[in-house]
């Protein structure tokens, strides 16, 4: 391919003198009580956090939230939590996810400083349930929260990534005159419960 | 004329800015508007302990990177393609725009969603894609509001903030069919909701940019707060996502350096709702990675403008900036504007842009700000100067300046003009000192002329003491 | 004794000799000797600011020839002071005397914080004032945090003018945006540049200043030229003057 040639060839002949990677050991965030400071940030991007001993008490709390107990079609990727009736992997496609009304599905880990939950959704049999769902609900382990980015990419970093997402509460935009708007394209909720 | 193309004219920066403040009103209204950004940027990054030794990580990643371009893209592509992706390299914009292109019509495919990027905004995408049956639709709400107006984006990260709430309400009304003389935002992007969403589920595939690709592990990164990307790419099976060179990270750690500055350097948000990582295709998709230069290796070459290679795109020095704040996008001409674009505008085209590099009063502000700390207003100053050497300068201030030059180097000609404008200024009528020439005049008053000299007064005092 | 060549900006030796005068008092109370070489004229910025550097290489010469003896050179103008310790490099690097002279050239308020080290400026200015923060002051010279960093807040302007008796200063609502000065941009860019100007002069006014103050003259002669245009009840001084007159200087 001429184009990957002569590209790489030009990047080899105008680069700079090289110089080293910065040590990155002294950067990060440390909180006195970092499920606090994941609740805290959560609800700062619209976002709600709810704390559950085990899986029926988390049963038990979403039944309470009306996003759902509203739900008509649910799909739930958490054994023994929600009342999913869709079935993805029985679905042909993506598309006919249009009009999901709650998703709920496991994170692998939360980050304190920021309300992201990462969801591996390379396991996902269609990753758009994710996106295209009305409401979302994600369920970590209170012990997987972390302090911040740099101790989430860690983590992740031991096991071979696929395809996956830091989502940090509902989708939003500010696009019309910087009205903040929840639920814009994606989820227009977004309820993260800390198990444990 | 095709839209797009009004962005790649020559404009004189100052001129368009007048027109831009000439509505006083509105003028402000947008300057405020962009102050509340940088105000929220200020709030996110004080509450980040160690924010100035992200920012010395960032520079520091970016020149490492920057020096090992090559091998780190020879890495990713290899690291991609193990994963499943296809990676493939154009050396200017109309290379990019054949191999999309061809990607899409090789599939018979011409309904297009895209997310952000800068990149094909650049290489004039989607006039290209349009003229050729495809269908594009930008659904970043922002983009999808000027695109319905057959406008480009005024900012990188706020593509409507020189747009009213009535007037988008106006737009959606005639488009979308929204309630005649509805403005209420929620209202709004609701109706953009179900319209983008039917967009989402006809496309044949998903266009995005990238904003960081990581060759450790062959992955690209997208950050959105809307869904839009991830819409267009968990629904169409064919993903294109489109990347500058300059885009390479090395290693999967570094993107904790970047996904803590982003965000909060942007919008004040702590992190973008979605930050998407994206390795070889979907089960039963096609993931194509375009990998582009236009313009980015010379820069490269560049000592004095290499640094600003590093930019993220965060709009920080957009939002920062006083001028840009007064003037708005349009002003300059170029798809990325402000600071950052007053330095790649020129890079592209030096004589089409050269107003840019002058429409700044050089406060330093935007260097402050920038996440990944390109000294931005130098680098302005430095386009000065390569302006005057190729002979750019409009020959008018040349010549004054070297008017100047002299009456500076002889210190008796210094105190000659001085000494005269003391005497002569307060007897010339006032109609004559703030006739049409006197570009200081029109709004202000001139300094009140003193009756002497600091020399005349240092020596008076030399003489008492 | 510290010696001091007196480095007056061009516009402060044509049009606001007051300043000067300020500055020299100023110097002369606190324990210097201060001498100003009469040949001098200008740093060259405007040319550097047009991308003229081959224009400014001889005022750069000029500068380093009168000035290269001093044990310290002052200026009442942070602009300037950045012109010779941030610009002049591209021109006198490795010539003898310019490594000094780099390192001596200092503005009035760092110099008196800074080397002079004055526990406090005694002396009374019982008014409402408003710190006008040059930029090239504030983020060429660092003078002070700024707000746009994340370090521990500090500003050597505003330290001196708060130890005076009876000041007030007020607080604006954007701290430290330009003016719009900028040199040839308050003409070439002359509608946003007075835009910029006005919001400037209605944020003191607002905050309820008496006096708008810096540490550079061109700053103030822009907001001067405005505030006079459009009559508000502000009056500009530069902070030397203000010291001068808190310490009876005048």
């Amino acid at each position: 391919m001429p184009g990957r040639e002569e590209l790489l060839a030009v990047l080899r002949r105008n680069a700079p003198r090289e110089t080293p990677p910065p040590d990155l050991s002294r950067l990060g965030v440390k909180y006195a009580d970092p499920l606090e400071q994941y609740a805290l940030s959560l609800k700062g991007v619209g976002g709600a956090c709810l704390r559950a001993a085990d899986l029926p008490a988390a049963e038990r709390a979403l039944a309470e939230l009306p996003a759902c107990r509203e739900a008509r079609r649910v799909v739930t990727l958490v054994p023994g939590l929600g009342q999913g009736n869709v079935d993805l992997a029985s679905l042909s496609r993506p598309h006919l996810l249009e009009g999901l009304d709650l998703a709920i599905l496991p994170g692998d880990l939360a980050v304190a400083e920021n309300g992201a939950v990462w969801v591996d959704a390379s396991r996902l049999h269609h990753r758009a349930v994710f996106v295209i769902t009305q409401h979302l609900v994600l369920v970590v382990n209170a012990v997987d929260v972390v302090h911040d980015m740099h101790e989430a990419y860690a983590r992740l970093q031991e096991q071979p990534i696929g395809y996956g997402l830091f989502i940090s509460g509902p989708s939003k935009t500010a696009d019309i005159e910087q009205a903040l708007v929840i639920g814009a394209q994606g989820a227009r909720s977004c309820t993260v419960v800390l198990v444990g | 004329m095709n839209p797009t193309d009004r962005a790649e004219h020559a404009v004189d920066h100052a001129a368009a800015a007048a027109r831009f403040v000439a509505d006083d009103a509105r003028a402000h209204w947008h300057d405020q508007a962009l102050w509340w950004v940088r105000k929220k940027r200020d709030v996110a990054s004080s509450a980040v302990p160690d924010w100035e030794l992200l920012r010395d990580a960032a520079a520091g990643i970016k020149a490492h990177t920057l020096s090992r371009l090559a091998a780190y893209l020879e890495q990713f592509e290899q690291q991609a393609t193990s994963r499943g992706a296809q990676v493939h390299f154009a050396r200017d914009a109309a290379e990019h725009n054949a191999i999309v292109h061809r990607i899409l019509s090789e599939r018979g495919i011409t309904k297009l969603v895209k997310s952000k990027s800068m990149l094909t905004e650049e290489c004039h995408l989607n006039p290209y894609l349009e003229a050729r049956g495809v269908t594009v639709t930008d659904t970043d709400l922002g983009e999808r509001i000027v695109q319905l107006r057959h406008e480009p984006p005024s900012h990188i990260v706020l593509p409507a903030i020189h747009l009213k709430k009535e007037e988008i309400g106006e737009l959606f009304h005639a488009e979308l069919g929204t309630e005649k003389g509805a403005s209420d935002p929620k209202y709004l992007t609701e109706a953009a909701r179900g319209h983008l969403r039917q967009r989402f589920l006809e496309a044949g595939a998903g266009l995005t940019g990238v904003n960081f690709a990581v060759a450790e592990t062959g992955g690209v990164v997208v950050c959105t707060n809307e869904g839009n990307a991830d819409m267009g790419t968990t629904l169409p099976p064919v993903h294109i996502a489109c990347m500058g060179v300059e885009k390479l990270i090395p290693r999967w750690q570094d993107l904790a350096v970047f996904t803590r500055l982003l965000a909060r350097s942007a919008t004040g948000q702590p992190v973008t709702t979605y930050t998407t990582h994206f390795h070889g295709p979907r089960p039963g998709g096609e993931l194509h990675i375009v990998v582009v230069d236009n313009g980015r290796s010379r820069q490269l070459a560049d000592p004095t403008f290499r640094r600003s290679l590093s930019c993220i795109r965060c709009g920080a020095c957009m939002n920062t900036c006083p001028v840009f704040r007064r003037s708005g996008g349009y002003s300059y001409g170029w798809i990325v504007p402000g600071p950052i674009g007053s330095i790649l505008a020129p890079g592209r085209d030096a004589a089409a842009h050269r107003s840019l590099p002058f429409a700044s009063s050089l406060c330093g502000s935007c260097t402050d700000v920038c996440p990944v700390r390109i000294d931005l207003h130098h680098e302005i100053l430095a386009w000065r100067q390569e302006i005057v050497r190729r002979g750019l300068l409009p020959w008018p201030k040349r010549a004054a300046m070297k008017v100047l030059a002299v009456v500076l180097r002889f210190t008796w000609l210094y105190r000659l003009a001085g000494w005269l404008a003391r005497r002569v200024v307060p007897l010339l009528p006032r109609g004559l000192v703030y006739g049409r020439f006197n570009g200081w005049g029109k709004q202000r008053e001139l300094p009140p002329m003193p009756r002497e000299s600091f020399r005349d007064a240092y020596r008076r005092h030399r003489a008492r003491t | 004794m510290p010696t001091v060549g007196l480095f007056i900006p061009c516009y402060v030796e044509q049009l606001y000799p007051q300043v000067g005068l300020a500055t020299l008092r100023l110097l002369e109370r606190h324990g210097c000797r201060v001498e100003y070489p009469e040949q001098q004229t200008c740093c060259g910025q405007p040319m550097t600011n047009s991308g003229c550097n081959d224009e400014a290489k001889p005022l750069a010469d000029k500068f380093l020839r009168l000035f290269a003896g001093y044990e310290y050179v002052v200026a009442p103008s942070g602009s300037c002071v950045s012109q010779v310790r941030n610009h002049y490099q591209q021109f006198l690097d490795g010539r003898p005397g310019f490594e000094h002279l780099r390192r001596a050239t200092y503005e009035l308020c760092e110099f008196l914080v800074d080397v002079l080290k004055l526990p406090r400026i005694e002396g009374s200015f019982p008014r409402k004032v408003g710190l006008h923060q040059s930029c090239h002051a504030l983020r060429e010279l660092r003078l002070g945090s700024g707000s746009e960093r994340k370090v521990a807040p500090f500003n050597k302007v505003q330290l001196l003018l708060s130890e005076l008796q009876g000041i007030q200063l007020v607080e604006l609502a954007r701290q430290d945006e330009c003016c719009g000065f900028g040199g040839t941009f308050a003409v070439n860019e002359e509608a946003v540049s007075c835009m910029m100007g006005k919001d400037r002069i209605a944020d003191h006014e607002r905050a309820g200043a008496e006096v708008v103050t810096g540490v550079d003259m061109s700053c103030l002669m822009h907001l001067d030229g405005l505030i006079r245009r459009e009559r508000r009840p502000l009056r500009v001084m530069h902070v030397a003057e203000v010291l001068a007159e808190a310490e009876g200087l005048s």
